[in-house]
């Protein structure tokens, strides 16, 4: 299994769960399985087509899945998935 | 000649000194430079006052907002006595009694597609401590276009990231930039500022001391900044990352084909679309003192309230609980044949969850309460606490 990192703005799809282990081989299975079991996660996630929108990138350990082979990265046992988002605070 | 050091900066510099790898060149270049810091808030505190205390030569302090009382949670640049004096002002008479050594030009205003390249031109580093999406991407564009390394932190409730952009490498290239890690901002909505979505006192704190540290580098050249990497922080998990950060080849400023070659509209490249603003203007409205004499007969109408229970608990006017989140789950709730005004914090979340249920449910009979619970505070019920 390995581990997928939920952020924090995307934690009120997910029942407020921060991480979503998977039996997932790629970054495409893990992601599949995570937007099937929180459906209203899948348009923030994903465009129209299925692609990782441009405003959260994905991470297998410290790699951007985009110089690796993007949602066909595999992901191996006890690896962790990091979704990070745009997130914009700092003033007020 | 290079700059000199009177005998009291070198004694309130000595802890700088002595590291062998730092000494009086660091201190130098520190005394030589000029940073400007984009926000005074949350991030702005630590950044101005460990910026100021390490002897940077000339600070400048971009801020349109004055002191309020919800910001001394974790704005600690800020005292009582500030509330109500424009942040600038604040920062200013505080940092000039932390250090008398450095310069202050304080710019009472918001950082503009109109302002940003004049007023940055003049500074070696910016450090961007914002709290939205298009002063975030202006003030990027701006340090891409002006060759300026543009030091970024940002924080959301308990999460923070810190990174390094358009840093100089000794190829002479530059370093990624924000739009290479993010090329596009989420839909309005989907991540709230920290003013809708909370942050934790303490995390910008944290991340604007790192950003801090971040800026004393770049400076001085000790040490390996990052850029070309992101830091990633879960404060409530405590779990840290240190994340690869590329550049991209399709980056509209400095990419394989730049597009762009000046500042653009910011509020619509966020998609804040002035369509979406006009059919919010469109939703029936009552004002505060409207809703109070209709109060006075509680039978004629429904209240509902469209914010977070943990909002409700803050302050609320006794409507009837509904989030917008789920709004359409109480759709049997909702009365058809009364008056029914529904209200948030300031407007926004109640015009939307009008439109929602206007145009999927048919509702005509829906009135959104102009400024919300908090012009209510201000004008109606004084004893309601303000968030």
């Amino acid at each position: 299994m390995s581990k997928l990192i939920i952020p924090t703005p995307l934690r009120k799809f997910t029942e407020d769960q921060s991480t979503f282990e998977s039996a997932g081989k790629t970054v495409q299975e893990i992601i599949q399985e995570l937007v099937s079991r929180y459906d209203s996660l899948k348009t923030h996630l994903l465009d129209d087509k299925g692609n990782i929108r441009s405003f959260v990138r994905i991470y297998v350990g410290e790699n951007d899945i985009q110089s690796l082979e993007r949602e066909q990265t595999p992901v191996l046992d006890h690896e962790v998935v990091s979704i990070i988002p745009a997130i914009a605070g700092g003033l007020d | 000649m290079s700059t000199q050091f009177s005998k009291e900066e070198l004694e309130r510099y000595s802890r700088h000194l002595i590291i062998p790898e730092f000494n009086i060149n660091g201190q130098r270049r520190l005394k030589e430079s000029k940073v400007l810091v984009v926000g005074s808030g949350g991030l702005g505190s630590p950044l101005l006052l460990y910026l100021t205390a390490a002897g940077v030569g000339k600070i400048g302090i971009v801020d349109f907002d004055v002191v309020d009382e919800s910001n001394l949670q974790r704005q600690v640049l800020f005292s009582q006595e500030d509330i109500g004096i424009p942040k600038v002002e604040a920062a200013k008479k505080r940092l000039q009694g932390l250090n008398p050594y450095v310069i202050f030009e304080t710019y009472n205003t918001q950082l503009t597609s109109t302002n940003a390249l004049d007023i940055i031109k003049d500074y070696d580093v910016v450090a961007d401590g914002t709290d939205n999406f298009p002063t975030r991407y202006l003030v990027n564009d701006a340090c891409v276009l002006l060759d300026k390394v543009n030091v970024y932190a940002s924080i959301y409730r308990f999460e923070g990231q810190v990174s390094v952009f358009n840093y100089l490498l000794e190829d002479g290239t530059r370093g990624p930039n924000y739009r290479d890690l993010f090329p596009e901002p989420p839909p309005p909505g989907l991540v709230p500022s920290c003013a809708e979505g909370g942050v934790i006192g303490v995390l910008p704190g944290i991340m604007g001391t790192l950003q801090a540290n971040e800026v004393i580098k770049v400076i001085t050249g000790v040490g390996d900044t990052l850029s070309g990497r992101l830091f990633v922080m879960d404060a409530a998990s405590f779990e840290t990352r240190v994340l690869k950060l590329g550049k991209d080849k399709s980056n509209p400023l400095n990419g394989e084909n730049p597009t762009q070659k000046e500042l653009i509209d910011y509020e619509q490249f966020c998609g804040i679309k002035t369509t979406e603003r006009v059919r919010q203007a469109e939703v029936k409205e009552i004002d505060v003192f409207q809703l109070k004499s209709l109060s006075e007969n509680k039978e004629t109408y429904q209240l509902i309230d469209v914010r977070e229970p943990y909002e409700y608990e803050i302050a609320n006017l006794e409507g009837d609980l509904m989030p917008l989140n789920a709004i359409e789950e109480f759709v049997g709730k909702i009365s058809r044949d009364r008056k029914v005004v529904i209200h948030c914090r300031s407007g926004v979340r109640s015009a939307k969850a009008i439109l929602t249920l206007e145009e999927k449910y048919g509702f005509e009979n829906l009135y959104n309460l102009k400024g919300g619970i908090l012009d209510y505070a201000d004008k109606v019920d004084k004893t309601l606490a303000k968030y």
